[in-house]
């Protein structure tokens, strides 16, 4: 990455909402909520929100795939402690981003999808602890990407800062599985 | 048109459209490496995507050649499903620069792929991949087969 901006892509530049201006620091280490009252009520009637509550219920939906990968991980029987308690905590942390995306969605005004009776994931090419800790690393490098591309699609800015603040535990996640696995924990300077 | 010739046709058109595309930005042709490159592109789609099963997006394989929101029980936005777009080089080639200028409304959040060297190599992947091995194991998806005339029939839902 040489360039952080590239020219032509300034006119699609998501221009600055109102609301921007007035709303505080609302995301803090430990969020709980992304929007205070009067922001939620702003961004319910904002141009951009039935976007964002798109944004948000196709995050959530991963996040919830991300947790049932995690579930088929630990009860696989390849994973050997400390490994395992590692997996469950990376899960517990999916859990609370899910969460957190559904009660911002309920905030906003929209129906947070619920997860699926059954997720489908490659199994069979799933036969040690390394194989498992490579398809985790590969969801959580994807999660890093999908958060990086929502960041700039927000309406309201304040729901890309949490994608920020989601994107970097999903990154730390990233490394660490690569750490276990022996591979360069952090390979690049910039994520994509 | 039999299946193998169909897809051979949509390799053929695939590949002439990626030249063109090539030409016309005066770049070099698409290179053996491409769809190796495009291998870790795609990775940037894994957490949301998959060749032969459905995840929070629909699977890729049979995506060359088929019509937008048309993977069967996959819950597609209206605005995918009614936005009539089959999936030729140069459709996929505007939507992954940028998803929700090409169909508004989609619930792919994603701002896109803006390099265009990127996004050839994620095409010559994508192309690749759908005639692999792994999207042939899959009867449904791979194709596009005659039974299934993605460009007139709605999924079944
Ligand atoms: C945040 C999750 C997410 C990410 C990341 C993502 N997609 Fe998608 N994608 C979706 C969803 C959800 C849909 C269905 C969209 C709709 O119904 O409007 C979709 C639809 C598509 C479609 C249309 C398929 C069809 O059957 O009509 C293509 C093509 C596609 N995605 C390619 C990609 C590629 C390539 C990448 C990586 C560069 C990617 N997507 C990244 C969620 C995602």
């Amino acid at each position: 990455m040489t360039t952080l901006i590239k020219l032509e892509e300034i006119s699609h530049a998501v221009p600055r909402r109102a609301f921007l201006t007035r709303s505080g620091l609302l995301l803090s280490g430990t969020a709980v909520a992304l929007l205070s009252g009067r922001d939620a009520l702003a961004a319910k009637s904002g141009k951009g929100a039935e976007s964002d509550l798109r944004i948000l219920n196709t995050a959530l939906g991963a996040e919830l795939e991300a947790i049932a990968a995690y579930q088929v991980g630990a009860e696989s029987g390849l994973l050997q402690k400390p490994v395992l308690d590692l997996a469950v905590s990376f899960q517990g942390h999916h859990k609370q981003h899910a969460d957190l995306l559904y009660k911002t969605i309920t905030q906003l005004g929209g129906k947070p999808m619920a997860a699926r009776d059954k997720y489908v994931f490659p199994v069979e090419t799933l036969k040690n602890q390394t194989d498992v800790l490579r398809f985790a690393a590969s969801l959580e490098k994807g999660a890093v990407s999908a958060y990086l591309g929502a960041i700039p699609v927000f309406g309201n800015r304040d729901l890309s800062k949490a994608a920020g603040s989601i994107l970097g535990d999903e990154a730390m996640h990233w490394a660490i599985l690569r750490n276990a696995v022996g591979d360069v924990p952090v390979p690049d300077a910039f994520v994509a | 048109m039999k299946p193998g010739r169909r897809r051979h046709a949509a390799l053929a058109m695939l590949l002439s459209l990626a030249c063109h595309q090539v030409l016309a930005a005066g770049d070099a042709e698409p290179d053996a490496g491409a769809a190796a490159r495009g291998a870790l592109i795609y990775e940037r789609c894994a957490a949301c995507h998959a060749l032969e099963t459905d995840r929070t997006g629909p699977r890729h394989c049979g995506l060359v050649g088929r019509r937008a929101g048309s993977v069967p029980g996959f819950d597609y936005s209206p605005a995918m499903r009614q936005s009539k777009i089959i999936w030729t080089a140069a459709n996929l080639d505007r939507f992954l620069k940028a998803p929700l200028a090409m169909v508004p409304g989609t619930a792919m959040g994603y701002d896109g792929i803006k390099d265009q060297r990127e996004r050839r190599d994620l095409l010559a992947y994508l192309a690749k991949a759908g005639q692999g091995a792994r999207c042939r194991a899959v009867p449904a998806a791979a194709g596009p087969p005659a039974a299934r005339p993605m460009a007139h029939q709605r999924p079944a839902r």
